[in-house]
Parts: structure tokens; sequence; C-alpha cells
């Protein structure tokens, strides 16, 4: 059975991570698995977790009460999901559902965090990596937003 | 160059406001073409529009099959057509996808919206190469608004058996299984090598813009990225002027462009 | 090829021996305050002693103190108008009992001479022929129209101030071909035109003509005449290097030039309805009120308005700044690209008909001021 530095290792987002600093994170994390059907996030709970899906796929999802569970955008393997336990207060933004039988590693938060203060060179490679992907996500969103398959392509506002 | 009278054999609704005409030419029958091509398609005394060749290359059946989008009264009219009725069809018109281009290297298909009716041919064409093929590797990329609004439901079903198949919609529904969110997560994602890749991209300008962006990001060289362009089209033959972009006529020097030829006209607003 | 004389007194059966061979002759005649070209029956039909007045957003008619029948420059009109029709059937569609018919229309292409043309008109000629005969597909009824017509160059010596052939390397001096080739001269009492054929047919009629010998001095003032046409248009404020016109709009796709002139331009299409070379065209699509029969026309269209540009959605170019961008580009710049030449022949006629006065000559020169550092 493979260690959870060597599972960290795997996962696009800590590749390239010097060894010492995933065997330190290591130290914050657990093997998961969620069922179709489970939650790795309540909106509103607190957000004590940061997820490295390594197989299956996630729903971040928001609940309207006429349309149900509205679903935003899905995450797959080699994607990460919450960076909510990053600020206070620390709790979840949307809901993250399992689509499929999900395979992760689960970091806490608060170690992370606290791993981080401690070592601002590895605080400061994270952060950059967060920074990239909550930009390319951004960009997803804006994209998404700009309804390019619909009939009147927009963001809102119209050029003049 | 004067239409010629095709009717109407079978006509599928593929969503609302988007259908699939399967016509039989009247006369001669209906001349071969190459994926990516386009016919105008003329709805009697409506007018005629542009619409991309989206059947089997060879025209097994001596079919002609075209998806079309509702949008104006040409294709209002030609919405309006039942199983039988007759139409007019000049064409094939225009340059089609490199398949060539892609012999021996893998060949992403990268489909948004409607823009997977050009791209059908060339999947006919993938799956019935004779073996060895000659494009070994190759799959589809396909983002649509929502689930109930993708083309061709049933076949990206059965393509998904024998080719990676990889959807994604902007918005999902509770019986969607697929993935949320727009194409370039997938590619971004996607395990290919960029160096000796082809990708064949068919869809809003914008979602090509995109889509361009994470190829170039990959490392795929602009050389070996091919789009299929819209303009207004009137005559089909580069005599009419209307479908200019830049030096180009969309309908005589494309609609299929490499983008290392025009990408400098890509970026440029209201050209 | 000039080697003979013809008097202005016999210039009529010039038009006689033509009209003979079995063309209608086109020529220039004064019609709405204008020279245009209509249906000459003889010399006297000709705008004999008129010359115009041109400038931006200006065009009159004025007297000319001699008797000069080709003393004038490119009216509004251009000879494109009697080889792509402004409109014209294309086909026509029935309803059967089995389904639809097509029937393409073939309109008569009837034998016709143009009198009077200018060498810009020649070139302007050339361009059209490029892109409806020389490509891939054709426009049949160009074609036809253009293998019945007879052309009678005349060599310019009276270029109107917004000119600038010379500019463009189509003029004044007629260099392609032409069936027959004048040179109008006005010397103290004497009038006459030097003239000579390039054509078989040509020949026929000049054989046919009261024509003598040109001699030296004749040539040498005919010759003379050209040259100050030339001169004079060299010397005027029209006067550019357009050798790197391409390359200069190209780069320029975003100079502030195309904001400055969208301020003006109506986008009215007169400067697309005028130019000889500009081709686009649109269709239309009607049926009679039984809804049987159909009919699909064609008819000049005008990147300047709303429609041309348009897809599902909207236009590509909503704007007068992109559409001016999109002709004034496509005329100097794209059109190197796409046949091989330039799409202006320094004809003038976009600088005269622009109801606000816009010139073409000063939107590039003013993208050349704007390009380069201060």
């Amino acid at each position: 059975m493979k260690t959870i530095a060597e599972l960290l290792q795997q996962h696009p987002f800590f590749q390239d991570l010097p060894r010492e600093h995933q065997e330190f994170i290591a130290g914050c994390g657990e093997n998961c698995i969620y069922q179709p059907g489970d939650y790795l996030a309540r909106e509103g709970a607190p957000a004590d977790d940061f997820f490295l899906i390594r197989a299956g796929r996630v729903a971040v999802e928001t609940f309207v009460p006429n349309h149900g569970a509205l679903c935003l955008q899905t995450i797959s393997g080699g994607e990460i999901f919450g960076w909510s336990w990053l600020f206070p207060p620390y709790r979840w933004t949307f809901d993250a559902r399992a689509l499929e039988k999900v395979h992760g590693i689960r970091l806490n938060g608060k170690c992370l965090r606290e791993k981080c203060e401690t070592e601002p060179a590895l605080g400061f490679e994270l952060m950059k990596r967060f920074a990239r992907i909550t930009t390319e996500r951004l960009r997803e969103a804006r994209i998404q937003l700009l309804d390019l398959y619909g009939d009147k392509p927009s963001a809102g506002t119209a050029a003049p | 160059m004067t239409p010629r009278p095709f009717r109407v054999d079978r006509r599928t609704e593929e969503y609302p406001g988007a259908f699939t005409l399967h016509l039989t030419a009247i006369e001669q029958p209906a001349p071969a073409f190459s994926p990516g091509q386009f016919n105008m398609l003329y709805a009697f005394g409506a007018g005629e529009v542009a619409i991309s060749m989206s059947g089997r290359p060879q025209q097994l059946e001596g079919t002609t099959v075209h998806t079309i989008r509702t949008r104006g009264l040409v294709t209002a009219a030609l919405a309006r057509l039942q199983e039988g009725e007759q139409l007019g069809v000049r064409g094939p018109f225009g340059n089609g996808w490199p398949l060539p281009e892609a012999k021996g290297r893998e060949l992403l298909l990268i489909a948004g919206g409607l823009g997977l009716a050009p791209l059908r041919p060339v999947i006919y064409h993938l799956l019935h190469q004779p073996r060895p093929r000659a494009i070994p590797n190759f799959r589809l990329f396909y983002g649509a608004r929502r689930p109930g609004e993708m083309l061709y439901g049933t076949e990206l079903q059965a393509w998904s058996h024998e080719m990676p198949v990889i959807t994604t919609v902007d918005h999902g529904d509770s019986a969607w299984s697929g993935e949320v969110g727009v194409i370039t997560t997938p590619l971004k994602r996607a395990d290919f090598d960029a160096h000796n890749a082809v990708a064949f991209l068919c869809g809003p300008e914008a979602m090509m813009r995109f889509s361009i962006q994470m190829l170039l990001e990959r490392g795929m060289p602009a050389s070996a990225i091919y789009i299929s362009m819209e303009r207004n089209m009137k005559c089909g033959t580069g005599l009419c002027g209307h479908c200019q972009w830049g030096p180009n006529f969309v309908c005589k020097n494309g609609p299929v462009f490499c983008f290392a030829d025009v990408q400098n006209w890509l970026g440029i607003h209201a050209l | 090829m000039y080697n003979f004389v013809l008097q202005a007194d016999d210039l009529d059966s010039l038009i006689q021996a033509i009209r003979a061979q079995g063309y209608e002759v086109l020529g220039p005649v004064v019609q709405d305050q204008a020279i245009t070209y209509g249906p000459v029956a003889c010399a006297s039909d000709l705008p004999r002693g008129w010359t115009d007045e041109q400038d931006r957003g200006h065009y009159r008619l004025k007297r000319r103190t001699d008797g000069a029948y080709f003393g004038y420059a490119a009216g509004p009109h251009s000879w494109k108008q009697f080889l792509q029709l402004p409109t014209r059937p294309v086909w026509k569609a029935q309803r059967t009992d089995h389904g639809i018919r097509m029937t393409e229309i073939v309109d008569e292409a009837p034998a016709v001479a143009f009198l009077g043309v200018r060498s810009c008109e020649l070139h302007a000629i050339a361009i059209q022929d490029r892109i409806f005969i020389d490509d891939h597909y054709r426009n049949d009824s160009y074609l036809n129209r253009r293998a019945n017509i007879l052309t009678v160059a005349v060599n310019c010596t009276a270029p109107a101030e917004t000119c600038f052939c010379t500019s463009m390397q189509t003029g004044p001096r007629v260099t392609l071909e032409s069936d027959l080739a004048l040179t109008e001269v006005i010397d103290g009492q004497e009038h006459y035109f030097l003239i000579g054929s390039d054509s078989y047919r040509g020949g026929q009629i000049l054989n046919s003509l009261p024509v003598k010998p040109a001699t030296a001095r004749q040539l040498q003032l005919a010759e003379a005449a050209v040259d100050r046409a030339a001169k004079e248009m060299e010397s005027g404020s029209r006067q550019f290097d357009s050798g790197d016109l391409k390359e200069l709009l190209y780069r320029n796709l975003d100079s502030p030039a195309w904001d400055e002139v969208a301020e003006r331009c109506l986008s009215c299409a007169n400067c697309t309805m005028v130019c000889p070379t500009c081709f686009c065209s649109t269709v239309e699509d009607s049926t009679d009120l039984s809804g049987e029969t159909a009919e699909r026309r064609e008819r000049w269209d005008s990147c300047f308005t709303r429609d041309f540009s348009y897809i599902s959605g909207g236009p590509v170019r909503a704007d007068t700044r992109s559409r001016y961008r999109q002709w004034m580009t496509h005329k100097l710049a794209s059109w190197f690209d796409q046949f091989d030449s330039s799409g202006c022949v320094g004809c003038g006629r976009c600088i005269s008909w622009c109801p606000v006065g816009i010139d073409l000559t000063e939107q590039v020169a003013r993208i050349r001021e704007l390009e380069e550092p201060s």
C-alpha cells in the first residue's frame, strides 16, 4: 500500500514539490473514499478540508428551492476541490457531491495553515499553486457565463 | 449556379430549434463531398442558407444530411418542410478538413454546440477507415449548453464505445452524469502528445478562440490547429463578396482554415 | 498604334461604322446635369463643349471654351452597369405536381460598343474580369456580356481635380488593349482625333473611316495633350506613393484614423455604387401571390450596409468604423491577396460622390501620418 506522501507525489497539484515538503504535508492528510451521492462539503458548514481528487467525479452544486440542486461545475481525477479552509470564517460556499465513487486525499485545513505559517517557503509555493487554479477556475466560470452556445451570448451587458 | 431539387426523406428533431434533414436528389445523384464542405439550401421563395454537410462522406444510400438550427426566415422555412417535400440544393462548396494532415498523428475533434454537425462526417470517416487505420488515434471533445441541447445523442453514445468521447455542458441537470463546465477544462486535462497531434475545431468563434488558447498553452503548434469559420454567405462561389474576412473569402478559401494562416485576422474585432 | 487621323467633323462616321457592324453604341451623354453613359446614335449626342468641375462631394457641369467631345473626366456612372447589371433575374422556381423546379434565367447579351472608355476604366474592367471570369467559379451573365463588348478607348486629356490615376498607375494614357483608341487634339482651328486599332474588328471599322495617316506633328501634339494631363495630376494634391498600400493598411487596422473617418462617414454606400470595381452583390428571393412561382434576383450590394455582414445573431461589422475600414482595406490591400492587383484605379468617383466629401487619398495620408512617430 502506498503512503500518503507517495499519493501526494502522484497528484498533479503536488507534483515536483520537494520530497521533504511532501512528507511534511502528508502528516495532514488521509485517504478517503466517497460513494455516489455522498457529500464532500455542504454549503455553510465548517470548511475543515482540502481535497485532492484522485479518481471519480465530484459536482459543485448549490440548491435552489424551486429547481433542486444546480450543478455549477464538475471536478474530476487530477483536480482539487476546496479553498474555503484558507480564509476565515472557514465555511463552504457550495455543496460538493460525489457523482461516482470518488477516491481522494483529504488534507486537514487547519493543519495545512499551520504548516504554511511555520514554513513560509512551502506556504508561498502552495499559494502559487492555489492562485493558478483559482485563476483557471475564474476563466472557466467567465467562459461559462458567456453562454456561448445560446442564441444571444452575453456577459450581462452588450458591447456598445 | 441553379439549385437542384432534393426531397426530404426524413426529418428528425435534434432538440427544440435544431433539426436534421435527410435528403435525396431528385434528378442525378448528389455529388460526393469532403467532410467540412457545405451546401446552399434553398427554401422555396424564402431564400438560401449555407449549411454544412453532416452525413456520410461516401453518400452511402445516396443521402445528403444537414443539421440546421432555426435562426432566421430561411431556416424557419426549412424547419417547416415535411417529409416528402422538396427544397433546392447547390454545392458542395468550400474546402473541408485536411484529413491527410492527421495521418499517423492523434486527431482531436473539438466541437461546440451545433459545431458537431460539420465534424460528424469526419467521425464517420475515422470510424470506417480500413485497417490498419491511417489515423489510429482520435477523440471527440464536445461542449454544449445543456444536456438537452446536444446533437446526435444516440450516436454519441454509440461512438463512445469506439472512441473516447468527452462531453461537457455549461448547465447540467439532475439526469446528467457527464461533466459540467467548459470545453477548455477537459482539453487542459487530456492526455495527448501536443507536439504530435492535430486539432479540428468547430463551434462559436469565441469558443474556438478559448480552445485555441488552451491548445497553444498545451504546446500545440498553430500549424496543427484547424478551425471552421462562419460568415454571411450568399453565393458560395466567392463572387458576391459577403463572406470576406481579411483577404479570405470564407466560402471558397474556407470554411476550414489553418489557424497559423489566419491567426492575425482572428484577433481583429469586426473585421 | 495611333497611326491615323480622323477629323472631328467626321466623328459621326466612326459611330455609324460601329453601328453598321451591329453594335449598339453606348457613350457619354449629358443627362441629369452630369455626364453619364447612355445610347449614342450620332456624334451630336455626345457632350460636345461640356466639362465637369469636381472636388470632394462636388460635381458640376461646366461649359468648355472649346468644342471638345471628350473634355470631361469620370462621371457618376461607370461601365460596370452594363457588364455587372445593377439588378438581374437569376433563376425562376416553380411548384410542380411533384415538387419544385428551378430554372436558370439566361439573359440576352447584346452586342454593345463602349465609346469613350478611359484608361482607368479599362483597368476597372480588367479588374472585374479577374473576379468574374478568371476564377474557379464564373459569373456567366457578366461573361456573356463581356464577350460581346467592343471598346473604343479615349486617352484622357481632361482629368478632374479628384483624379489620381497617375498614383495608381492606371492612366491617363491608354495602355491596355482596346478595339479602337482615340486621342482628341484641339490646336487652334484644328480639331481631330488620332486613331488606331488593337484588334481585327477594330481594324475593320478603322478601314471604313475617312482617315489619313498621321503626321509627326499630329502625333506629337496628341502625346503632349496626354502628357499635360499626367503632369496636371502629378503636381496635384492627390499624387501619392501607392507602392506600400497593402502593408500600410494591414499594419494599421487599429489606426485612430478609422475612428475619425467614422465620425463623418454616413455609411450611405455611394462610394461603392460609383466605384467601377466594387463587385459585391446580394440576392433577393420572392414569390408571386399564389406562392406557386418564385424568383431570385441578384442586385448590387454594398459593404456599408448593416445586413452585408449579417450572421445569425447580428452583423459582424456593426459600426461605420468597421465598414469603412473593410471597404478601404479591401480596395487597397486585401484585393492584392485576392486578385493580384489593387482594387482602386484612381478615377476619383468615390471622392466626388461622397455626400460628406471623404477623400480616399486623404485617408491614406492620414493613416500614414498617424503611424509615423511625431
